[in-house]
């Protein structure tokens, strides 16, 4: 039994232990970026008295004549082909109410599901009725985002095995700006246990099913207790991408698996103390910028 | 098998900071953050007139405010029911005669007494509330630094009240016996000490025992939807005693430490 108690110490700047060569550019709203008129507005800029303004706080990004500036800390943005882990708030006529952390609730249509067995079939009133039987208010999915609406809201599909009802695992919740785009969001890692990263920000852990079942079709939620040890292994990636989160740091499989061995020597519950959490993170940053160059 | 999912045991706290004296126009201050849960307590020390059925002592008086930057439910009205639960709760704890001594709060009997008004702001809402405000509380009363006073007789018999010149002239409360909320959630068969937002949310019933520092148990509330059967409420509450006891100690170390660093030490406040 633990208890620790401690008396606040002021935070470090975090540019400081960095020692970057290359300063971005940060603006917050209402900050002129640039008063050429020269240059093609992208997302988070606007026109006002001949300069370029931004409306949201962040790094600008400049690709030839077109500037951006892309946010820190925003609600999911929905692009076509992204991995989504949502969450179902709603079961409606033909489709579920989904939601990603983004401004409006995402949807999921009957007829983007896959049926169990893997049928193909137009779906027929009963399909209608049993939709609660498929996915109830409160299950977990992971799913990818078919098509983006005018006004801003995903629709969602699962139409291939490896996406569907999420089981036992458990759910971190982070900035969607720090989850890398990469060519594929399901990782299994080889400390024993696997994680989508979702690049609404949702990240879910779980442990590495033993025999991929190919007739599910992701709608049998497997309930057997999970192991000791993998549910260790499961927390102390939890910590992980925790600690990453808090220093800012982007994630991707290499990143956590890095900082994963950088805290093998500490107890799981140390991982989150600030000090601990520095100096793992420290040690990941240290690694990816030796494997970088 | 004890593990959380933030790979703490069962009986394990989050990481705590504790500060005090954050607050420069109050008598006593504290500033206590649990995880994501952060609470600012401020005692203010107020001359009045004592209750009529105690008119030897001085009291408390406890407000609990839930400002809207913790979770977007608390706007407008809707606070007050948590706030005034917690108040009652506080008051509750308190009530009775070891806690803290009220007859040196009494200035001159019937007439005078120092009424100390703690007001407790949640800035951050984060799981296991009642713990980390009993906790700040304790802190902002080791804190407070009531002003000393003199009574001074004229010849008619008309009383004057004088304060002291030196402004460090103060007394300070004992705060050994100020009891704090240890919170047990049941989840599932087993019970959690200092339950995140998620575990509050699985929990269906949970246990609130307000222990001293030598382990004596002042109150005892149930919170819950949920059922406990007597058996577990016995194993809650020895566990509560536990806990209690060594977060006392604890508590009182830093305090302890925080003192010992003397009036010159580098404040954190909220800008670190």
């Amino acid at each position: 039994m633990a208890m620790e108690m401690r008396l606040p110490v002021a935070r470090k700047r975090l540019s400081e232990t960095l020692g970057r060569e290359s300063k971005k550019h940060l603006v917050v709203p209402g900050d002129t970026i640039t008063t050429d008129t020269g240059f093609m507005r992208g997302h988070g800029t606007y026109m006002g008295e001949e300069k370029l303004i931004a409306s949201v706080a962040g790094s600008v990004e400049r690709v030839n004549k077109l500037i951006c500036v892309k946010a820190l800390k925003t609600r999911y943005n929905g692009e076509v082909g992204d991995i989504v882990v949502g969450r179902i708030t709603e079961v409606q006529q033909k489709r579920w109410k989904v939601e990603t952390n983004s401004r409006l609730d995402s949807v999921l249509l009957l007829s983007s599901m896959n049926l169990p067995g893997g049928e193909l079939r137009r779906r027929s009133a009963e399909d209608e009725l049993a939709m609660r039987g498929f996915l109830q208010e409160g299950d977990l999915i992971s799913a990818e985002v078919q098509a983006v609406f005018s006004d801003g809201a995903v629709s969602l599909h699962t139409r291939s095995l490896k996406y569907g009802k999420l089981g036992q695992g458990v759910l971190v919740q982070v900035s969607p700006s720090l989850v890398k785009r990469q060519k594929t969001h399901f990782h299994d890692l080889p400390c024993g246990a696997s994680v989508i990263l979702g690049n609404n920000g949702f990240i879910w852990i779980y442990p590495t099913p033993e025999h991929k079942e190919e007739d599910a079709g992701g709608f049998i939620a497997n309930l057997e207790p999970v192991s000791l040890a993998d549910r260790e292994v499961i927390s102390r990636l939890r910590n992980c991408i925790i600690s990453l989160v808090t220093q800012r740091m982007m994630l991707y499989d290499t990143s956590i698996l890095y900082c994963y061995e950088a805290s093998l020597p500490h107890q799981i519950k140390d991982i989150l103390k600030p000090e601990i959490m520095e100096e793992i993170v420290m040690e990941t940053r240290q690694r990816l910028l030796e494997q970088e160059g | 098998e004890d593990l959380r999912v933030d790979g703490r045991g069962c009986e394990d706290y989050r990481c705590v900071e504790v500060e005090t004296d954050v607050v420069s126009n109050t008598s006593g201050s504290a500033r206590v953050k649990l995880g994501h849960t952060d609470i600012l307590v401020g005692v203010k020390a107020e001359m009045g007139m004592p209750k009529l059925e105690k008119p030897n002592e001085g009291y408390l008086e406890f407000f609990v405010d839930c400002s809207a930057n913790a979770t977007p439910e608390f706007e407008g009205r809707g606070g007050d029911d948590l706030g005034t639960e917690i108040a009652n709760t506080l008051y509750r704890i308190f009530n009775n005669k070891s806690s803290i001594d009220l007859k040196s709060l009494c200035i001159s009997p019937r007439e005078h007494c120092w009424v100390l008004y703690v007001d407790v702001l949640l800035l951050e809402c984060g799981g296991n509330l009642f713990d980390a405000i009993s906790v700040a509380v304790k802190a902002a009363l080791f804190n407070t630094r009531i002003p000393r006073v003199r009574v001074l007789e004229d010849e008619e018999g008309s009383k004057d009240i004088e304060l002291s010149d030196d402004p460090y002239d103060c007394i300070r409360l004992n705060v050994e016996n100020v009891p704090c909320i240890v919170t047990l959630c049941k989840i599932g068969y087993r019970h959690v000490v200092d339950a995140t937002l998620q575990e509050e949310a699985c929990s269906l019933a949970s246990l609130l025992v307000s222990v001293t520092s030598k382990g004596v148990v002042t109150c005892m509330r149930k919170v819950g939807k949920g059922s406990l059967d007597p058996e577990s409420i016995f194993e809650m509450m020895e566990t509560g005693k536990r806990v209690g006891k060594v977060l006392h100690t604890s508590l009182q170390s830093v305090l302890h430490k925080e003192e010992s660093l003397g009036p010159k030490r580098q404040k954190v406040g909220f800008l670190g």
